[in-house]
């Protein structure tokens, strides 16, 4: 049971929709350490964020922090507040949510966020 | 019925705020709302403006947030300043031609500087100091002149005197009365703050006046003085006091004052009832101009209030207090209340210390309530004080004025301060409003407290209940040292264990949060010594330990490459040089004795690393909270002077401590005599060099706070220094809270000095033994972290910017050339490509 449920872990891959209908592979989900994350390239040049929490749970929003324009947020650390998770950008430490992409900190401000299934 | 229309003339500090005012009273939704501006750029934080000369942007100045006016629908029209008045047809016609018609029209034009009507005083090279266009030009010619005279010495002369300075300027204050600042200091007060910015390289010239500017085709080379003396000069700022803007009222037939200001009663009306003056244009019904802004504020406030028809009984503006505190070329200067002790009766008790430029004098009324006073050199005690003004202090005259350490400690905080006390000057904020907040981020939003000149944050901070709650963040109701003797104790080894045992309730079972994290990392670190970044300590560190490494603002890192003691042989400095041009990386001298290599990507680190660490080279730990370096003199080997060997004791002890997390980071330096070349005592542990040993110095601090260390024990052996900063250093990573260096927690420190020598020198608590096994450990088990994880693929696989394109650099990671080396391309980062995308996909 153990070896199997392990096996699963490591070959399952992340995917993640950069764009209405369209999925590309992000890395093997095991790659994530949990309560950090990692950037990855989009098609586009866009770049998102993609993190793992203590449950196991998947997030992606967008990596450029709105506050400073670098391409950081991947780099911060992931937190709950209320239950809600969220990642803090490492530069000016503002939280955003990463279910919903809103910044706790400023309600005018949020980054994309994109949908991600391990498969 | 038709919408009412206000026009508003005179976007500035005083105007914005109005308009919050309105739009907080929902008079925007009722009416229609126009601004005329002169000026080519919104509302900006005038008093802040010479913070543009240390780096602050026009924009970072703005006081209009994003959106603000849109959302309240108010039309503004920039650079096209109100030139005429018709009061009979109710309108104002703009220097474009554009009439506007008014219901209500509010006069918010400021002041204008005052330049003495000397020759010269038009010359190309003659600037006032006002607008942020003003601090351009003065900047653009200050490329070409080497020397700058500022015509008066009063706040806003000294801030111009201060931002020449800091232009490279051989600077001069000329001003006219016999001291500096002659508004706001007396006479003690002038002289201390004259011995202090003379020794800063500044030329004061008090008593005398500006005959006039020479000049020599149509430029400025110098001014004639009433002292008959001539002075050299490239250019000059004239700040000789401010004058109302009130030709716009005169022209229409306004009441205006025989010296000057709009004339208006308790609420802020004209001499026509349609009309309202508020800020510096304003002439108040106590025959004063104010000056300031907070008293133009609460004249916004009032007019606010009656356009929304809430005017009541005494809400009006009778007049305001004109309490200041700056910093003046980093001096602390305040003045509050009857300063210059007017009243009749009144009495004052005065401490002055002209070695280090203090002065400080309160004064008194004969049944010992305090009326004003004027500090200079050391203002801390501002906060307090002034709210404590009209009231009889609840300890001596004495104590209040004396500086720490001397006589009796004070017992003064501010709980100690009636709820009506004023705490925000700048925004009129009682104790009792802020009382009303939880959080710092919420006094500022609920009540601007603390939004203007910053002085009162402190103050603030320690009002609010966070202050109360002594637990370290949402997730944990302990302090940093409770959780390290949990931790301790209980051998707890893992974030999530602690978080699920002893967080608070609603946190158990969450992800922790972005300040618990890394402190409790720094805690298991400091307990176990091992990697930090593996399992599940990796994901406790903030990115700057994660990749050991510091992010600089455009995501790229530097290295920093330890120099025990700062010393370092030719072949090394050789391969730093070449690592540097190699990688393309900025190169800068730190003030630790070191050298800082700007500009990695995440996926250069390893490969910079990897050449350094060939040569001899190992982690500086400046991502981390742990030692710094241990600067030194080059001591007794060389100078002349020395009684040790400073360099070899620098590097005994940087190699000792290396690595070593703590609460906060720590420095140290070694002096080779009392000299004191490196500067021990503004160290977290100093040593300076006797005859006979060494004195230890400890509690010190550079910083924003500077501190000077307190001496610890004296004459020392080599054994004995060592084994007592284990026991400090230990003691300390101990008990002290998250991010509080040595200094405030010696401060701290129940007992102080005394508490402290008691257990690390007579082992009064019997700890010791354990504070040396503990640092005997942290020795022994130290490794290089950046050669561990060179050793160690799977350690390496995180150095990458794409997890799917492990080769691909970061394209958004860009540089721009400047004085012959990189620095990060922002441009670049605000105008991302990613940005327009972003907005589109955002959910706002
Ligand atoms: C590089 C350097 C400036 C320089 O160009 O010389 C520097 C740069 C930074 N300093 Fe500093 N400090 C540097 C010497 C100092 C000194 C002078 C000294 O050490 O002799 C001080 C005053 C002494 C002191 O600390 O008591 C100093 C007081 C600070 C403070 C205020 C600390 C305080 O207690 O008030 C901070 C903020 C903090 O740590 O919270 C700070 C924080 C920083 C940070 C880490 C800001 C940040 O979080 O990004 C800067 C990052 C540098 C980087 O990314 O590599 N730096 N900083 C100096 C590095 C020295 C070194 O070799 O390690
Ligand atoms: C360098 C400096 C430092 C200062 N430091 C402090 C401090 O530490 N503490 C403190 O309390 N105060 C300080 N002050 C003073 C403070 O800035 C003023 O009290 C405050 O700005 C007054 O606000 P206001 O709106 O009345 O005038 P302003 O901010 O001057 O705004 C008036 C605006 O009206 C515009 N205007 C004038 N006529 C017309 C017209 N006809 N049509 C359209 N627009 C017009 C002007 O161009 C200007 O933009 C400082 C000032 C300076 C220059
Ligand atoms: S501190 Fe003393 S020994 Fe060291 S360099 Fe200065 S004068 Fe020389
Ligand atoms: S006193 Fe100036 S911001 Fe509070």
């Amino acid at each position: 049971m153990t070896t199997l449920t392990t096996t699963t872990l490591t070959t399952a891959m992340l995917e993640l929709s950069p764009s209405p209908g369209s999925w590309m592979t992000v890395c093997e989900e095991s790659r994530l350490t949990p309560g950090r994350g990692v950037a990855a390239l989009l098609p586009d040049g866009r770049q998102a964020a993609v993190f793992r929490d203590r449950s196991g749970r998947t997030y992606a929003i967008d990596n450029r922090d709105p506050f400073t324009g670098a391409q950081v947020l991947s780099r911060g650390l992931v937190g709950s507040a209320d239950g809600r998770p969220f990642v803090a950008s490492p530069l000016l430490k503002q939280r955003f949510d990463l279910e919903t992409g809103r910044c706790l900190d400023d309600d005018e401000v949020a980054v994309a966020v994109y949908p991600i299934r391990a498969v | 019925m038709t919408t009412p229309t206000i026009v508003l003339v005179g976007h500035g500090m005083v105007g914005q705020r109005f308009l919050e005012a309105l739009a907080d009273r929902g008079v925007t939704e009722r009416a229609r709302i126009v601004v005329l501006c002169e000026e080519p750029r919104p509302a900006y934080d005038r008093v802040q403006l010479t913070s543009y000369f240390s780096g602050k942007t026009p924009d970072d100045l703005s006081m209009v947030e994003a959106g603000f006016l849109e959302k309240h629908g108010i039309e503004l029209h920039l650079g096209d300043p109100a030139e005429s008045v018709d009061r009979a047809a109710r309108t104002v016609t703009s220097r474009s031609g554009r009439v506007f018609a008014y219901d209500s029209l509010v006069l918010a034009t400021g002041s204008y500087p005052f330049v003495p009507p000397v020759p010269g005083k038009d010359a190309r090279g003659c600037f006032v100091y006002r607008t942020i266009e003003d601090l351009l030009a003065i900047e653009e010619y200050a490329k070409t002149a080497t020397t700058g005279a500022v015509v008066g010495g009063g706040l806003l002369g000294l801030e111009a005197a201060g931002a020449l300075k800091g232009l490279g300027l051989d600077t001069h204050v000329v001003e006219f009365a016999p001291r500096l600042m002659p508004v706001q200091v007396d006479e003690g007060g002038g002289a201390a703050l004259l011995r202090t910015i003379e020794r800063m390289g500044l030329s004061v010239h008090t008593g005398t006046g500006t005959q006039e500017v020479v000049t020599a085709d149509g430029a400025v080379t110098g001014m004639k003085l009433s002292d008959g003396s001539e002075l050299a000069t490239d250019m000059v700022v004239f700040s000789a006091g401010v004058r109302p803007r009130d030709q716009l009222a005169r022209d229409c037939g306004l009441d205006v004052g025989e010296r000057g200001g709009i004339a208006v009663d308790e609420q802020c009306r004209t001499s026509d009832p349609a009309v309202f003056a508020i800020g510096e244009c304003a002439l108040a019904v106590d025959g004063r101009v104010y000056g300031l802004v907070a008293p133009g504020y609460e004249m916004a406030q009032t007019v606010a209030a009656t356009l929304a028809g809430e005017a009541g009984e005494g809400s009006g503006f009778t007049g305001a207090d004109m309490s200041t505190k700056l910093k003046l070329l980093g001096v602390d200067v305040a003045s509050f209340g009857d300063a210059h002790g007017t009243a009749e009766g009144c009495l004052d008790v005065v401490y002055s210390d002209s070695r280090s430029g203090v002065y400080k004098k309160l004064v008194i009324s004969g049944d010992g309530v305090l009326l004003g006073g004027v500090l200079v050199g050391d203002a801390e005690q501002y906060g307090l004080l002034r709210p404590l003004t009209g009231s009889v202090p609840p300890v001596s005259a004495e104590q209040l004025v004396l500086p720490a350490g001397a006589g009796a400690p004070v017992a003064l905080g501010p709980s100690a301060l009636p709820d009506d006390a004023v705490i925000c000057s700048c925004h009129n904020v009682t104790k009792h409003a802020i009382g009303q907040c939880e959080s710092l981020a919420e006094v500022k939003k609920c009540t601007k407290a603390g939004t203007g000149c910053g002085s009162c944050v402190k103050v603030i901070e320690k009002l609010l209940p966070a202050a109360k709650d002594k637990g370290l963040c949402g997730c944990f109701s302990y302090n940093r040292s409770e959780l390290y003797e949990i931790a301790r104790t209980l051998r707890v080894t893992s974030f999530a264990a602690l978080l699920d045992s002893h967080g608070r309730d609603a946190a158990k079972g969450g992800e922790g949060c972005e300040v618990c994290k890394p402190t409790v990392g720094s805690i298991l670190a400091s307990l176990n010594n091992g990697y930090i970044l593996d399992g599940e300590q990796a994901s406790l560190q903030d990115t700057n330990d994660h990749f050991l490494a510091n992010m600089q603002r455009n995501g790229s890192y530097s290295v920093v490459p330890r120099i025990p003691g700062g010393e370092i042989t030719p072949e090394k400095l050789i391969v730093i040089g070449e690592v540097a041009r190699d990688f393309g990386l900025y190169t800068k001298i730190t003030g630790g004795q070191r050298i800082d290599l700007f500009g990695a990507r995440v996926d250069q680190l390893p490969s910079i690393w990897t050449r350094l660490v060939d040569a001899g080279f190992e982690s500086g730990h400046a991502y981390g909270k742990s030692l710094r370096t241990v600067k030194s003199c080059v001591g007794q080997t060389w100078c002349r002077y020395g009684v040790q060997d400073s360099v070899r004791m620098a590097i005994q002890l940087e190699l000792r401590y290396r690595g070593l997390r703590a609460p906060h980071k720590l420095k140290s330096a070694v002096s080779g005599c009392a000299r004191e070349c490196a500067e021990a005592q503004s160290k977290d542990f100093g040593i300076i060099a006797t005859a006979n040993g060494w004195n230890l110095y400890v509690g010190g601090n550079g910083g924003a706070t500077p501190r000077h260390a307190d001496l610890l024990a004296q004459d020392l052996s080599d054994a004995e220094l060592v084994r007592l900063i284990d026991r400090f250093l230990m003691f300390y990573i101990r008990t002290a809270d998250r991010l509080e260096r040595t200094s405030t927690w010696l401060e701290r420190l129940e007992g102080g000095l005394d508490h402290l020598k008691d257990v690390v020198v007579h082992d009064s608590l019997g700890l010791c033994d354990e504070l040396e096994a503990l640092m005997a450990a942290h020795v022994e088990d130290y490794q290089d972290e950046w050669a561990q994880t060179l050793d160690d693929p799977d350690r390496l696989r995180r150095f990458v910017s794409f997890v799917n394109a492990p080769d691909a650099p970061d394209p958004s990671v860009r540089f721009t050339p400047e004085r012959d080396q990189i620095k990060p391309d922002l441009t670049f980062l605000t105008l991302g490509p990613t940005n327009a995308t972003l907005e589109g996909a955002s959910s706002r």
